[in-house]
């Protein structure tokens, strides 16, 4: 233990609180036997392919369909969340109306309503013959079981996450600024355009990241709406379970390393733009 | 992002209303609540009434029929186990990670609280394909686990292992910045006065988190019971054995059978109000800790 601690604390200073060493041994076990060796194990499976094996697994045509829903609907259900996101935290921060702490309690529901749950209920609600479903099928629109379906359990997963990055910022935003336009001038949608967006615009962002990463792994809310066509409303996480299904586990790894790398790099953007949204805002976290 | 929550008061809207600087036009202002509302009533609220109404659209005969089926009761039954579980053990690593990166200085610190936070960014999936890759017949320890008899992949230990996983930063998110924000004089001087380790942070240091601490186990639990993904991967979906209420809804649902999954579902679905219950009530209690100490 005293080798861990003597790394982690170079200078050698005086500490004069207990329980380092331990808990910091602790932490680094704990960690490594849960998350880093079974993550390693993804990448050490994966190298029992060639390169070439690894391509072709990984570029097939039903896997390739599958990213671009997985990414498209991803990206679209992101964007989605960023404008009524933005509306709804206005709303919650500066407007009275009544409900108002309800709807603000129930915003993180998609954090605690299991996925599958979410899954069953709005696969109802859009079927034919659900309750909007059926308002949506006599103008030609069919969204259950069809991409437009995986849209729309994208669009539910994500709502908190664009409210609650944005909410707080609004929040803590100085009245004086939008003071001082407005005293100079300005229309009130110059002041948004040009005061309240540039400092409202990490924050979206983050927002926005963290919605799409979640969206891209998502499972048990999309497959029961999805109705998992190939080559039509495949994600790419149920074709990682399609391969597992066929006992074909290096096939399931190799599209699992695809998608723990961009796992990374989103994480990596993400940490990015929260340090740049904490610069600009003079908060921390 | 939840922990903004915890130590934020939310401010008065009257103050943005009745100044004229930062107030929309009565029309823009309607767009932008209309626009709030619908999407609110569209995208949460009409899916969680969907839950209730299917759940009880044949009757409360059938919904409490479709909930004490002996294989809906051992789904409850295991799902609770895997929470008693996995819970407990976040909650040992999230206070020990929090103590260390928050009380102490070191090397590395900002690249480990990226690392506690990496179970978020896999997909629940790949969190499930792991422990078959570990422990499943033809993974790492398939064969000496085979020779020992011992099941983990679809059976019980499996399920737990995916569950502690996917929950793994949930205490630790919480109390790491609220501890840094709390500092370590407080603990320094009970140290001074003799005061052991435990009793420092019993009597100084827990009392502080206590908020945040219940705060990060409530969404730990919830994410525990509600798990779907990693979990459908490890269990074998084997009836009264190793489905959790989630997989049970599946299982259900893909029967046709859509009063008794939904009646099942409720049950989860009342668990997230609740969650979010007591989650608002923390948030209440720590802005008024808050506003004591000012």
């Amino acid at each position: 233990m005293s080798a861990v601690a003597a790394f982690f604390n170079p200078t050698r200073q005086t500490r004069v609180l207990p329980g380092f060493g331990l808990s910091i041994g602790y932490t680094l076990v704990y960690l490594s036997l849960l998350v880093l060796i079974p993550l390693s194990a993804v990448f050490l499976k994966s190298a029992e392919l060639s390169l070439a094996q690894f391509w072709d697994v990984v570029t097939a045509p039903r896997v390739v369909a599958s990213y671009k829903l997985s990414f498209g609907a991803s990206l679209l259900a992101a964007a989605i969340n960023a404008v009524f996101g933005l509306a709804l935290a206005w709303a919650l921060v500066r407007y009275r109306f009544p409900g108002k702490k309800l709807i603000d309690a129930l915003v993180d529901l998609p954090f605690a309503l299991p996925t599958a749950v979410a899954g069953i209920a709005l696969t109802a609600l859009y079927a034919g013959n659900g309750w909007v479903g059926s308002l949506l099928e006599p103008l030609g629109i069919k969204v259950a079981f069809t991409p437009l379906g995986v849209l729309v359990a994208l669009v539910f997963i994500g709502v908190p996450f664009v409210v609650r990055t944005v909410q707080p910022i609004l929040e803590d935003l100085e009245t004086e600024l939008e003071e001082a336009a407005a005293s100079l001038g300005a229309h009130r949608w110059t002041t948004f355009r040009r005061v309240i967006l540039p400092i409202l615009t990490p924050a979206l962002l983050t927002g926005f990241a963290l919605a799409f990463a979640r969206a891209v792994g998502e499972y048990g809310s999309v497959i029961f709406i999805a109705g998992n066509m190939p080559m039509v409303s495949e994600i790419t996480p149920l074709m990682i379970i399609t391969k597992l299904e066929q006992y074909d586990y290096v096939g399931a790894t190799a599209i699992a390393v695809v998608m723990l790398v961009l796992s990374f790099v989103l994480l990596l953007v993400i940490n990015l733009l929260q340090a740049w949204s904490a610069k600009a805002t003079g908060r921390n976290r | 992002m939840a922990v903004a929550g915890v130590l934020h008061g939310r401010v008065d809207a009257r103050r943005f209303e009745t100044n004229a600087a930062t107030r929309e036009s009565p029309w823009v202002r309607r767009t932008i609540l209309g626009a709030a509302l619908a999407f609110f009533a569209l995208f949460l609220l009409l899916p969680l009434v969907a839950v209730f109404f299917e759940a009880l659209r044949k009757g409360w005969g059938t919904y409490l029929t479709a909930l004490s089926d002996a294989d809906a009761l051992a789904a409850i039954k295991l799902t609770l186990i895997t929470a008693l579980v996995a819970v407990p053990l976040n909650l040992v690593f999230g206070v020990a990670a929090a103590w260390a990166i928050a009380k102490f200085q070191f090397r590395g610190k900002h690249f480990l609280t990226t690392l506690i936070d990496l179970p978020f960014s896999v997909s629940p999936v790949i969190a499930g394909l792991i422990f078959v890759l570990l422990f499943g017949a033809q993974g790492w320890f398939g064969e000496w686990l085979s020779a020992h008899d011992i099941k983990i992949v679809f059976a019980v230990p499996g399920i737990v292992l995916a569950t502690v996983f996917v929950t793994f930063p949930f205490v630790a998110r919480e109390l790491i910045p609220l501890m840094e924000a709390q500092g370590r004089e407080e603990e320094e001087a009970a140290t001074v006065l003799g005061a052991n380790g435990f009793q420092t942070f019993w009597r100084v240091t827990l009392p502080n988190i206590k908020w945040g601490l219940l705060y990060g186990v409530i969404l730990c639990n919830a994410r525990a019971m509600g798990e779907f993904g990693a979990v459908s991967v490890v269990s074998g979906h084997i009836r009264g054995l190793t489905n959790t209420m989630p997989l049970h809804v599946e299982i259900l649902y893909n029967e046709y059978n859509f009063a008794a999954a939904f009646a099942v579902a409720s049950l989860l679905a009342l668990l997230a109000l609740v969650t979010l219950g007591l989650k608002t009530f923390i948030e209440w209690k720590a802005s008024q800790a808050v506003k004591e100490t000012d």
